[in-house]
C-alpha cells in the first residue's frame, strides 16, 4: 500500500464521517464547523491528486469565506438551537433517494471507469497532456491555462461575481428601506 | 493506483449532500449540503483531470468554486430577507413564497 493511498484513506474516512456529522447534527453552528473539517479533508484529497492550486483555492474560498459567510448568516437569523424539528418528515423518501443515487453513481463511476490508471508518480510517457506532468496543478500552469485558453469564461465569471455582489446588496437592503418608510409613515400618521 | 477510490468517495459525498438537502429543515444547513455536493463534483473533476494529465478539469473545478461562492452570497441574502419577512428560515415554512 503506497503512502499516498494511506493518506487518501485517512482523508476519505475523515471526509465521510464529518459530512455525515454535517447532515445529522441538530446544532447548526456545529454543522458549519463540521463542514470546515469536510472541506479541509477534500482539500487534502486535492493535494493527494497533485492539484495544489485547487486545494489552496478550496481552503481560501470555502473554509475562509463561505463558512464564515454561513456563520454570519446563522448569527443574523438567530436560528434556534433546539433539537426539535431539525429534520423533515420525509426520511424514508430521502433514504430511498440517497440509496438509489449512490447505487447509480457508484455503478456508473466504478464500472464505466474501471480500467483507468491514476498515475500519481507522473511518468511523462504515460501522461499525454499539454503541460509537462511534473507541474500539472501548480499555480503557474493553472494560471497559464486560465488566462490563455479559458480567459473568456474567466471574464464572464468576474461579471457573475459582480452581479452576485450587487444582487446581494439589493436583496438584503430593500427590506430595511421599506421598514424605514413604514416607520416614517407610521410616525407621521 | 486505480482511480476508483476517489470516484467512490465523490459518489458517497454527493449522496450524503443529497440526503442532507432532502432531510434538513434549516435553509442554511441545506446550503451547506449543496456545498457538499459541489465539492463531490469538484473531486470527480480533479480526479479525471489527473487521470488524463490535463488541466481542464482543475480549471473547471476552480470555476465551480467561484460560481458556488456567488451562489452562496445571493442565497444567504435571500435567506436573511426571508427571515426578516417571516421570522423563520425553515424550508417548510417558505413553501408558499409570497404568503
Amino acid at each position: 500500500m503506497t503512502p499516498e493511498l494511506v493518506v487518501f484513506w485517512l482523508l476519505s474516512v475523515l471526509t465521510v464521517a464529518s459530512a455525515v456529522m454535517v447532515v445529522s447534527t441538530p446544532h447548526v453552528v456545529h454543522a458549519a464547523l463540521w463542514l470546515v473539517v469536510t472541506l479541509g479533508a477534500v482539500a487534502g484529497c486535492f493535494l493527494v491528486l497533485t492539484a495544489e492550486f485547487v486545494a489552496w483555492v478550496q481552503v481560501l474560498i470555502y473554509v475562509g469565506a463561505v463558512v464564515v459567510l454561513l456563520l454570519f448568516a446563522l448569527m443574523l437569523t438567530r436560528s434556534p438551537a433546539s433539537t426539535t424539528g431539525a429534520t423533515s418528515r420525509n426520511r424514508p423518501v430521502a433514504a430511498f433517494a440517497g440509496f438509489s443515487t449512490f447505487g447509480v453513481l457508484a455503478v456508473v463511476l466504478t464500472s464505466g471507469f474501471r480500467g483507468i490508471v491514476l498515475d500519481l508518480d507522473s511518468q511523462p510517457d504515460q501522461l499525454g497532456g499539454a503541460a509537462p506532468p511534473e507541474r500539472i496543478g501548480d499555480t503557474r500552469s493553472v494560471g497559464e491555462a486560465i488566462f490563455t485558453h479559458w480567459v473568456l469564461a474567466f471574464e464572464v465569471l468576474s461579471v457573475i461575481l459582480l452581479a452576485a455582489l450587487i444582487g446581494a446588496i439589493v436583496v438584503s437592503g430593500r427590506v430595511r428601506d421599506r421598514d424605514r418608510q413604514e416607520a416614517a409613515a407610521g410616525g407621521g400618521s | 493506483m486505480d482511480a476508483t477510490p476517489f470516484l467512490t468517495l465523490s459518489a458517497l459525498l454527493f449522496t450524503i449532500g443529497a440526503v442532507g438537502v432532502l432531510v434538513r429543515r434549516n435553509a442554511i444547513v441545506v446550503f451547506m449540503c449543496v456545498e457538499l455536493m459541489l465539492n463531490a463534483t469538484n473531486l470527480a473533476l480533479v480526479t479525471f483531470a489527473r487521470v488524463h494529465g490535463q488541466l481542464d478539469g482543475q480549471v473547471a473545478a476552480f470555476f465551480v468554486m467561484v460560481v458556488a461562492a456567488a451562489e452562496v452570497v445571493v442565497g444567504l441574502a435571500i435567506i436573511v430577507s426571508i427571515f426578516r419577512a417571516r421570522r423563520s428560515i425553515s424550508v417548510d415554512d417558505a413553501s408558499l413564497l409570497k404568503y
